[in-house]
């Protein structure tokens, strides 16, 4: 063990690469197996997600490849009419459960990034705006946020839902149904970003470096862009990826009660809801299996979410 | 001579990092005896206050205690267990800290904390307790202690609420009380009485003292005994009359050179040199590329005229039941081209207010800032560009002032940018110019702000502000954040900008010192008037107000010990 020089030697900038494997923040990841393992599981599903088409047995959505003969065979047993065998099982219509898996996945996933995504950049700017202005914009803006965390997230998905599948014609039904769920969970979702935003930057704006932005003669919304906006980003970051897990559960929900994704293209919660009605009579595999998953999903990144929460704040370290 | 009450032995401080074991308290060896209050001094990170923290038992884990002893009235205390230590601490060692506004609980009234503490540590009956604890109040100068007692901290004043932490930090009867910079973050008026007060019952209680901070005038003003350190190692110890008037250690001795003398006037501030820091600022270079601009039509390129702001105390829907709280009241005063005005003031008196109206940054109340002949205050957008492009500023915390999140070229460029001074292409040549021409590398332009110490950040800052070749600069407390070492540095820095590039000044500080070397004209402030205008030497030989008399007698008084 040697001394530490008090004045550090000034070296060679390092590449992008170098500097964030050096960085505090992998450094605290190296040293959490909770955090490793979480996002290995994460990662992982999220790959076998986006590379459906790879790993599936089969694509479940393609009706030529469906044999309903071998509907209801049980995980790793031979069906007793076609002597198929399927890791999983097979569902009511003989699709491959493992198949639909990662296919719903994809659903679940391709929701809860989008609605994030919405209700973060709905958030950042109604948070932006509310602090950086203050006044009359703010209190607009917060009692709106007020109004809208007294109804629950899942009765504002469903209000969203009804009026938009009144307002469709039927033959659009089935595609409008994600775009819709995107829009429900991002609007329930971003009140906390809002407020997230907007107390960061009340703390931001007084900073002299955004004093000085101005003395410069910087317009208001490129300072909040270019100076306030990357002060604020990990908080967001935080809360995104928490809210991430809680976004693919209120997807999940939401087509488990049958306001979500068709069963035409079922994401996680519509696989649930199909397999609860086959538990009692035994087909235990058609719910069992999507369930894990999207326990194994929701956990994972709700994990990351916390552990980046931690790593972040250094008032923990 | 008495037994020491407490002492260091070859106290080694380890911090494990990623990067190996840090020492930031190397082999620290000081005694202090009843009665007596030893200084120690030193800049940001030598150690001074990680030293007070290892006496106290309050290091913050990983850092621990690796090697040496301490020792209290004969009893080692170093290697007590938590518990054991928990007794000790409050009881036989007293803390003040720096900041009195998170040392008090708010939601207990003085009077409550007071008799808990008492309580906790002696033995005695509740309205013993009160009685004492009232004494205590009287004792530590607090008029009024019986209504006092049952008041709340927020309704004490910054200096008021450091008394009651004092008084806490009594209550118990310790041996000896260690005091981390207890000033700082008070008034210089307010800054004397809390050193009186502790220099009175150090010798009344025969408590022994010791007081951590980094103000050479409060060591010479307070301490009989001084240990002076530098990356975390004791460079010299002495009394302080010795120490100061006869340093051996070369740290010392440039140390007490950097300190701003009140009494005569320099040319330039001598810096701290010891330890390679000395940087070459190339204000010839400067000089030659620095467009020249036109003398001001009237000779004052600034004329602020009857200025008054107004915040809101108490909002309301309807104005007339608004309440107002003045924060500048009427000021007016010119400042001549070329020409260092400073502006000076206890916190809250509204100079900074000043300056940030002069630079756009709050609507002004009433009243006018003409620059160059033109208000500012009711300037069309276009000729408001025109005026930005003009003035710049340099903000006291240069940790806040710059952007964490973009690096230095680009923060140094945004005024070239803005204003469109340059085509893209020259862009990044002129920010490394300017980067080494306030003594920083080239290479400072590719990194971030917080991989710089508090004087290159500062340095960065004016690298910024001189960017658009401003004809007026407005210095709003450059160096309040800095150690003196550094100090010494950026102000030198902002002297030769005056001197050789003719730059108009607006200089605001609290430390009289060192607006006596800085400015020509000097106006004092208070609670938002403009109280006294004077050439500088007339003002500090012969101030007119009373007031103005007050803030001067306040001054350090290093330079009477060490001549």
């Amino acid at each position: 063990m040697t001394d530490q020089p008090l004045v550090p030697e000034t070296k060679a900038a390092p590449s992008r690469l170098r500097r964030a494997l050096d960085s505090d923040l992998f450094y605290a990841f190296r040293r959490s197996p909770v955090a490793m393992i979480s996002s290995a599981v994460a990662v992982g599903l999220i790959l076998m997600a986006v590379f459906a088409p790879f790993f599936a047995v089969t694509n479940p959505f393609d009706p030529a490849s469906l044999n309903l003969m071998n509907g209801f065979t049980p995980p790793m047993e031979p069906n007793a009419f076609t002597g198929e065998t399927f890791f999983m099982g097979t569902d009511d219509q003989g699709r491959d459960v493992y198949s639909t898996i990662l296919y719903g996945m994809r659903i679940s996933l391709f929701v809860g990034f989008s609605a994030v995504l919405f209700a973060v950049v709905l958030g950042i700017i109604l948070g932006l705006l509310a602090g950086y202005y203050g006044g009359w914009a703010d209190s607009f803006i917060m009692r709106a946020a007020d109004v809208q965390l007294t109804f629950p997230a899942i009765l504002v998905a469903m209000l969203i839902f009804g009026i938009a599948k009144g307002i469709t014609p039927v033959e659009h039904r089935d595609q409008m149904a994600i775009w819709v769920l995107i829009l429900a969970i991002g609007l329930s979702d971003w009140v906390q970003f809002a407020r997230v935003v907007r107390g960061a930057t009340l703390v931001e704006k007084n900073k002299d470096y955004v004093s000085a932005a101005r003395l410069i003669g910087r317009g208001s919304s490129l300072i909040m862009i270019r100076h306030i906006l990357p002060n604020i980003l990990s908080p967001v970051l935080v809360i995104a990826t928490i809210s991430l897990a809680l976004a693919i559960i209120a997807e999940a929900t939401l087509s488990f009660l049958g306001v979500g994704a068709p069963p035409t293209q079922p994401s996680l919660g519509t696989l649930i809801r199909v397999g609860q009605g086959y538990l009692f009579s035994g087909e235990w595999w058609i719910l069992f299996f999507p369930a894990c998953t999207l326990l194994a999903l929701a956990l994972s990144v709700n994990l990351l979410g916390d552990w980046l929460r931690d790593a972040l704040n250094p008032r923990l370290k | 001579m008495t037994e020491p009450v407490l002492s260091i032995r070859d106290l080694t401080v380890e911090i494990p990092t990623r990067q190996g074991l840090f020492k930031p308290v190397r082999n620290v060896t000081y005694d202090i005896r009843p009665g007596e209050i030893r200084g120690v001094v030193g800049e940001s990170g030598a150690g001074k206050s990680m030293t007070g923290n290892a006496v106290i038992g309050l290091l913050d884990a990983p850092a621990k205690v690796a090697s040496g002893e301490i020792w209290l009235k004969g009893r080692r205390i170093d290697n007590l267990n938590a518990e054991e230590k928990r007794a000790i601490r409050g009881k036989e060692i007293g803390m003040i800290f720096q900041d009195p506004l998170t040392s008090l609980n708010p939601l207990f009234t003085i009077g409550e904390q007071l008799v808990e503490t008492i309580q906790l540590h002696l033995k005695v009956s509740a309205s013993e307790a009160r009685d004492r604890a009232l004494a205590l109040l009287e004792r530590v100068s607090i008029p009024d202690p019986v209504t006092r007692f049952n008041q709340y901290p927020h309704q004490f004043s910054g200096g008021m609420r450091q008394r009651v932490v004092i008084a806490l930090a009594l209550c118990s009867e310790p041996s000896v009380i260690v005091a981390d910079e207890p000033t700082t973050a008070l008034d210089v008026s307010i800054q004397a009485q809390v050193l009186d007060l502790i220099k009175e019952l150090a010798s009344e209680t025969q408590v022994g003292v010791i007081l951590v901070t980094h103000d050479m005038g409060v060591i010479a003003d307070t301490t009989e005994q001084v240990t002076v350190m530098y990356a975390g190692q004791v460079v010299e110890s002495g009394s302080t009359d010795q120490v100061l008037s006869a340093p051996t250690h070369a740290y010392t001795k440039s140390l007490i050179a950097a300190v701003p003398r009140p009494q005569v006037k320099l040319h330039r501030f001598p810096q701290v040199s010891y330890g390679n820091r000395e940087t070459t600022f190339k204000i010839e270079d400067l000089a030659r590329n620095w467009a020249q601009t036109a003398p001001s039509k009237s000779g004052k390129l600034l004329q602020v005229q009857g200025v008054t702001k107004k915040f809101i105390e108490k909002p309301a829907i309807l104005p007339s039941r608004r309440r107002y709280f003045t924060a500048v009241d009427n000021v007016s005063f010119d400042i001549k081209d070329g020409e260092v005005f400073g502006l000076v003031g206890e916190s809250g008196s509204g100079k900074s207010t000043v300056a940030r109206m002069i630079g756009t940054l709050l609507p002004t109340d009433g009243g006018a800032i003409q620059f160059d002949g033109d208000d500012i205050t009711t300037m069309e957008p276009k000729a408001l560009a025109e005026y930005r492009k003009q003035i710049q500023m340099i903000f006291q915390d240069p940790f806040s002032s710059l952007n964490p999140r973009m690096k230095v070229e680009s923060i140094v460029a945004e005024p070239l940018i803005h204003h469109k001074l340059l085509p893209p292409d020259q862009i990044s040549a002129r920010v490394r110019e300017l980067l080494d021409r306030v003594g920083l590398t080239r290479e400072a332009a590719a990194k971030y702000p917080h991989e710089f110490s508090g004087g290159q950040r500062q340095r960065i800052s004016i690298a910024r502000a001189l960017a658009t070749q401003p004809r007026f600069l407005i210095c709003d407390e450059p160096t309040s954040a800095l150690d003196v070492s550094i100090q010494a540095q950026i102000l030198n820095i902002l002297k030769d900008l005056q001197e050789h590039l003719g730059l108009t000044m607006l200089f605001i500080s609290h430390d009289l010192p060192v607006v006596r070397q800085m400015c020509d004209r000097v106006g004092v402030m208070k609670q938002g008037k403009l109280v006294e205008l004077q050439e500088t030497e007339a003002l500090f030989a012969n101030p007119q107000q009373e007031y103005t008399a007050e803030l001067l007698d306040l001054m350090p008084r290093l330079a009477q010990l060490s001549g």
